[in-house]
């Protein structure tokens, strides 16, 4: 029961692990990308499309279907949808030099559109009962567990029966958290989020480093919406179901500390919360609908005492949210 | 070796961005409306692409579904029309102050709900004890309150740590949210909704349930312009919004203007509430505001904070929203395509602001300039 409940809270907690990693590496260029929500939709979108596309012209036979391309072609849809989104998102805040949080919302609205236009669109090709398109074939790829996690009782459920997309998602964190702080690479990205003209001085790039870092952040967090139609509901996408997991992923940057190897704890405990009113005995319906506040309610306790603390290494980047422009001193 | 790379250096770049003057105004605005007029071509193109209707067929629809047929006589999608947009300016119009002082207010979703719970739970608790002037006037003091405490909370954390506002005022969204579900269970018992309640609703006007909402509106828009261009607090919201250390010199307390105009945005947002509450639906759920909050803080930016031009921008969103609604309802389309409109529209407003601020000049331009 304990190891369920751990293994569930992670495979909730991944998609916003995927989410909060691409804002912060976003964010440490200078930019609040605030269409993350909506480009987690485009990413989730673009995988079931991809893979919907594949399974019909493999005939919905699972034998027709290689195991590489059906976990490729989804995934390739997905990093260029969400990639798109970036290009948008960039293309208006880092040339046009427009308002962060305006862009950011109204990419929200956007691909959120373009998650159920789709979406519906695909449902209604399919033509079935339910509002919903289910790829369980696709799915099955995705989930393959690894060897001996069967055999290995609870060590294997709990260490070893995820989906590989489970696995990248901690990879991503800890390279990116890597990077950012050990390279040079993420020294400049870093610069480029705290002072710009310093960094422009410097010889940086910073209108590229902006592009690359929105256009890299972006593609991670489109890969939590496809773990998320893939792994956790096992292939099923209904329009909506995803819900407000994107808003939670920016707010577990904060959680963070804008530390994506802290996010990976972090997401895990909004994971356990968003879970915990399944696991608290003699909750009624309506007690359980008090207890679906915790993460927003911890959500907000967090930003409070991380804005009381102040320490100087746990503040956002000092440039974040505002535009460049080189000859504006 | 050094002189090689100071030749190439050299080379100036292809384009070359500068800052503008002042551009006149009908300059400025003839560049927005060429912006919004791409825009919908641009959707009118997409819907062409998906539904295969000819060019004006589209517009047609889109006209027919925001304002109802033409010559038709009827006024109900007019003042459908005209509820929305009213929602729309209330929500856009509550967060304006607080945007002017740089403060993100992007709770206007759950504050505009938290109004509405007080005035829901007013009329069921209230509606057969009170006369029905009484009962108006509680409904109105207890939604402002309700509003105005689901706004000050994040303000007083912002004033007094510096708190990141627009994740907590976000957070507040999901919080009021997950609020409302309780309500609507208890409340509600097993069907989890509300009917309709018959006490405590506004009174009708005009002969239409819409009219009282989009005057009290247009009474608000008035007030916030006043407020803001020529009070003194109005004039304090700007100094803070454009310099905190240049207010507190001058003798502002900034804190005290922090948490005064977030309680004045939160208590519009819960005059909205009622409105949505008692004023027309007499019950409610967790989509009675139904993600204006969002919309109202890009209405509220492509307004430029000013109150009479928020008044076009939520009609034109409000338009784009019903028509392309209409437009993909009857051509088979999914309705969320009206979604992605009003995310290109926006896309193309904000960005159009760079070319009324910046010019963009090519090389073989500047050499001729020299010359």
């Amino acid at each position: 029961m304990i190891i369920q409940m751990i293994t569930r809270a992670i495979l909730l907690g991944i998609p916003m692990l995927y989410g909060a990693v691409g804002e912060i590496i976003t964010e440490k260029s200078g930019h609040l990308n605030l269409g993350i929500p909506g480009i987690m939709y485009v990413g989730a979108i673009g995988g079931v499309t991809g893979s919907f596309l594949y399974e019909n012209a493999c005939g919905n036979s699972i034998d027709n279907m290689s195991p590489f391309l059906s976990v490729f072609i989804p995934l390739m849809c997905s990093i260029v949808g969400s990639i798109i989104m970036g290009l948008i998102y960039s293309f208006l805040t880092v040339t046009l030099r427009a308002n962060q949080n305006v862009t950011g919302l109204a990419l929200t609205t956007f691909g959120i559109g373009i998650g159920n236009f789709f979406g519906a669109s695909l449902i209604k090709l399919v033509d079935s009962d339910m509002p919903s398109i289910a790829l369980t074939k696709t799915s099955q790829f995705f989930c393959k567990e690894l060897p001996f996690a069967d055999e290995l009782g609870w060590f294997g459920d709990l260490f070893l029966s995820y989906d590989f997309l489970t696995y990248l998602a901690i990879a991503i964190a800890l390279v990116s958290a890597f990077v950012l702080r050990r390279t040079r690479v993420g020294l400049n990205l870093r610069s480029v989020g705290e002072s710009p003209a310093t960094a422009d001085a410097a010889g940086i790039n910073v209108t590229r480093y902006k592009y690359i870092a929105t256009c890299i952040g972006s593609a991670v967090a489109g890969l939590g919406g496809l773990q998320y139609v893939m792994a956790y509901a096992n292939g099923v996408w209904s329009n909506n179901a995803f819900g407000d997991r994107g808003w939670m992923a920016i707010a577990l940057v904060i959680f963070a500390l804008w530390k994506p190897d802290v996010a990976i704890l972090g997401a895990f405990l909004f994971g356990a919360l968003c879970n915990a009113n399944n696991y608290i005995h003699g909750l009624g319906v309506e007690a359980q609908e008090l207890f679906k506040m915790l993460p927003y309610v911890v959500t907000v306790i967090v930003l409070v005492i991380t804005s009381m603390r102040k320490k100087r290494e746990h503040q956002p980047p000092a440039h974040l949210g505002l535009s460049y422009f080189r000859e504006e001193r | 070796m050094s002189s090689i790379s100071a030749t190439k250096h050299h080379k100036e770049p292809l384009v070359h961005i500068v800052k503008r003057d002042e551009m006149k105004i009908w300059q400025a605005w003839l560049v927005r409306v060429a912006a919004i007029v791409l825009a919908l071509l641009l959707v009118g193109f997409i819907s062409m692409a998906l539904t295969k209707e000819d060019f004006f067929t589209i517009y047609e629809t889109m006209y027919k579904g925001a304002f109802g047929r033409l010559g038709s006589g009827s006024t109900v999608m007019l003042w459908n029309f005209l509820q929305k947009t009213a929602i729309l300016l209330g929500l856009s119009l509550a967060v304006t102050p607080a945007f002017k002082m740089k403060f993100w207010n992007c709770g206007a979703e759950g504050q505009a709900l938290m109004g509405g719970l007080a005035s829901m739970i007013c009329m069921i608790e209230l509606g057969d004890k009170l006369s029905y002037p009484v009962l108006l006037l509680v409904i109105l003091l207890t939604s402002i309150l309700a509003g105005a405490i689901w706004g000050v909370i994040p303000a007083i954390f912002k004033a007094q740590y510096n708190t990141n506002e627009t994740l907590f005022t976000l957070m507040m969204n999901y919080i009021a949210t997950q609020i409302i579900k309780y309500y609507l269970y208890i409340e509600g018992g097993g069907s989890n909704k509300i009917n309709p309640v018959d006490e405590g609703n506004l009174p009708i006007i005009f002969d239409n349930k819409y009219a009282l909402n989009v005057l009290i509106v247009l009474v608000l828009t008035v007030l916030v312009y006043v407020y803001l261009n020529y009070s003194k607090q109005g004039y304090e919201i700007t100094v803070v919004g454009e310099s905190k250390n240049t207010a507190r010199y001058i003798g502002i307390n900034v804190k005290k203007v922090i948490i005064r105009t977030m309680i004045i945005s939160g208590a519009i947002c819960g005059i909205i509430g009622m409105l949505l509450v008692s004023g027309t639906d007499h019950s409610i759920d967790t989509n009675t505001v139904g993600g204006q909050g969002f919309t109202a803080i890009m209405v509220s930016w492509l307004g430029q904070f000013n109150p009479f031009i928020m008044i076009l921008m939520s009609a034109l969103v409000i338009f784009i929203n019903l028509g392309t609604g209409k437009m993909a309802d009857t051509c088979g389309l999914n309705s969320s395509f009206a979604d992605i409109a009003v995310g290109i529209v926006i896309f193309f407003v904000v960005g159009c602001e760079f070319f009324i601020h910046y010019s963009v000049r090519f090389r073989h331009q500047r050499k001729e300039a020299k010359v």
